[in-house]
């Protein structure tokens, strides 16, 4: 059976991964490589990493640090974070990435998806989409959620698949950081009006969250940061715990 | 040892690689004839569109080689699917070595692409599942099958039972990408190279 997937996200800033992490057994916590292998060792089925900085002159470091993560990491990773062009992705894809994850650029230029999925196959392109609801609507919001744009988030979801997006990235800016739950609602309306996963983000402070984003929620994957990285939540015991709620999983 | 990569058109085949460095063997990635037959294992790997990677296998003549190959071969993904008779993708005859035709995945419930992590399981003759369970997680991305035949050699349940891996003769084939799939992909892996 198909399983759903539980997915680590590591920020990147200079090449070192940022917010703290609480891994007392990991030789240098700050260190992407170490941190990703120690994920793929411990039962998550993909990981993320996501450049925070993504200027020019760190591109060159990111490349590099995707080159030492595909030489250690067996599982699928994806890199996103200031990627806008067909040189970019292929730069990323050819040090070894998986898939790329795409947001702002895309929503500057929607053409862009059509271009890299031609290019590259549909397969390892993800849309970022990061979602806040206002005055009654959820709205595609860009910059790391600061900038709102005029676009409908159930309308964006539903042009990156036609231009032929991979998977979505759903992040809630409403949730993001609340720990009180992911976007359920929204996220089972996208998922259910598309065929390409959704992987939801933003709000997982329980196991019991990520049990509701996989039933309420209907996503494919879930995706989280902190509680992964200060061990609040461990990803073995976490799907354990779905397993036996009856979800299905890669134990 | 010599493993021969086969260069062509589809898609990125950097995992690829990585996966062989994680094991410690050496490649080459090429398109030439003469290194390809030479090679000791031939790997087909491929992400992409049936159409488009058929034309230029016949463009380079890799077409007739790769039904010739004498040595242990392992195509995965779009490579297995080349293997095949026919791709319902655009309409492509491909090389024939598997006798099955490759079809589309129907649903109205069930999304399409198949993405992510699914259980395979053992049938029958499968020399590259050695060491590992009768069950293993791998990881899928495609929307085009091959059904369950003769050949069959582990099936994986998604809308309807099909074919995750193939095996006659000295061709091995996987629908899943081993070099992503953790430990059992590289333990595979590793099972082809110690063929």
């Amino acid at each position: 059976m198909l399983t759903k997937r539980i997915i680590p996200c590591l920020d990147i800033k200079e090449g070192r991964t940022v917010k703290g992490t609480n891994f007392v057994d990991l030789r240098d916590a700050g260190d992407p490589v170490e941190l990703g292998a120690f994920y793929a060792e411990n039962g998550a089925d993909e990981l993320v990493f996501l450049d925070i900085t993504a200027t020019i002159d760190n591109r060159k470091t990111l490349v590099e640090l995707v080159k030492q993560v595909a030489r250690q990491v067996n599982i699928p990773f994806t890199v996103g974070g200031g990627i806008g062009s067909i040189e970019d992705v292929s730069a990323l894809l050819n040090a070894g990435a998986d898939k790329v994850s795409i947001n702002s650029s895309a929503v500057r230029r929607p053409g862009l998806i059509d271009e890299l999925a031609l290019q590259f196959g549909s397969q390892c392109i993800i849309v970022a989409i990061d979602t806040r609801f206002v005055d009654g609507i959820d709205w595609v919001h860009t910059h790391g959620g600061r900038n709102i744009t005029p676009i409908k988030t159930i309308e964006w979801a539903k042009e990156v698949e036609q231009r032929g997006a991979g998977e979505i990235l759903l992040t809630s800016m409403d949730t993001d950081g609340t720990k009180a739950g992911f976007a359920n609602q929204l996220t089972a309306e996208i998922s259910s009006n598309s065929s390409i996963p959704i992987i939801a983000s933003g709000g997982a402070g329980t196991m019991k969250d990520f049990y509701d984003v996989f039933t309420l929620g209907k996503a494919d994957a879930g995706l989280a940061a902190s509680i992964f990285h200060f061990k609040e939540i461990e990803i073995n015991a976490l799907k354990n715990y779905l397993a036996k709620k009856g979800i299905p999983m890669r134990i | 040892m010599n493993i021969a990569i086969i260069k062509y058109n589809a898609g990125n085949v950097a995992s690829v690689m990585y996966a062989l460095d994680r094991i410690g063997a050496k490649y080459t990635w090429t398109d030439d004839e003469k290194v390809i037959q030479a090679a000791d294992k031939v790997i087909f790997p491929g992400v992409g569109e049936a159409s488009t990677a058929m034309a230029y296998l016949r463009e380079k003549k890799l077409d007739q080689l790769i039904p010739t190959l004498k040595q242990p071969v392992l195509a995965t993904c779009i490579g297995m699917q080349l293997l095949c008779k026919h791709s319902e993708e655009n309409d492509t005859d491909c090389m024939g070595v598997f006798d099955v035709n490759i079809i589309r995945f129907q649903s109205n419930d069930l999304k399409i692409p198949h993405v992510g992590w699914n259980s395979i399981q053992a049938t029958g003759e499968n020399d590259l599942m050695k060491g590992l369970n009768e069950t293993e997680f791998v990881y899928f991305v495609h929307s085009f099958y091959a059904p369950v035949y003769q050949d069959t050699s582990a099936t994986c349940d998604y809308i309807q039972p099909f074919s995750a891996m193939l095996q006659k003769d000295n061709f091995f084939a996987a629908q899943f990408h081993a070099e992503i799939s953790g430990k059992v992909g590289q333990k595979i892996i590793q099972n082809f190279l110690d063929l």
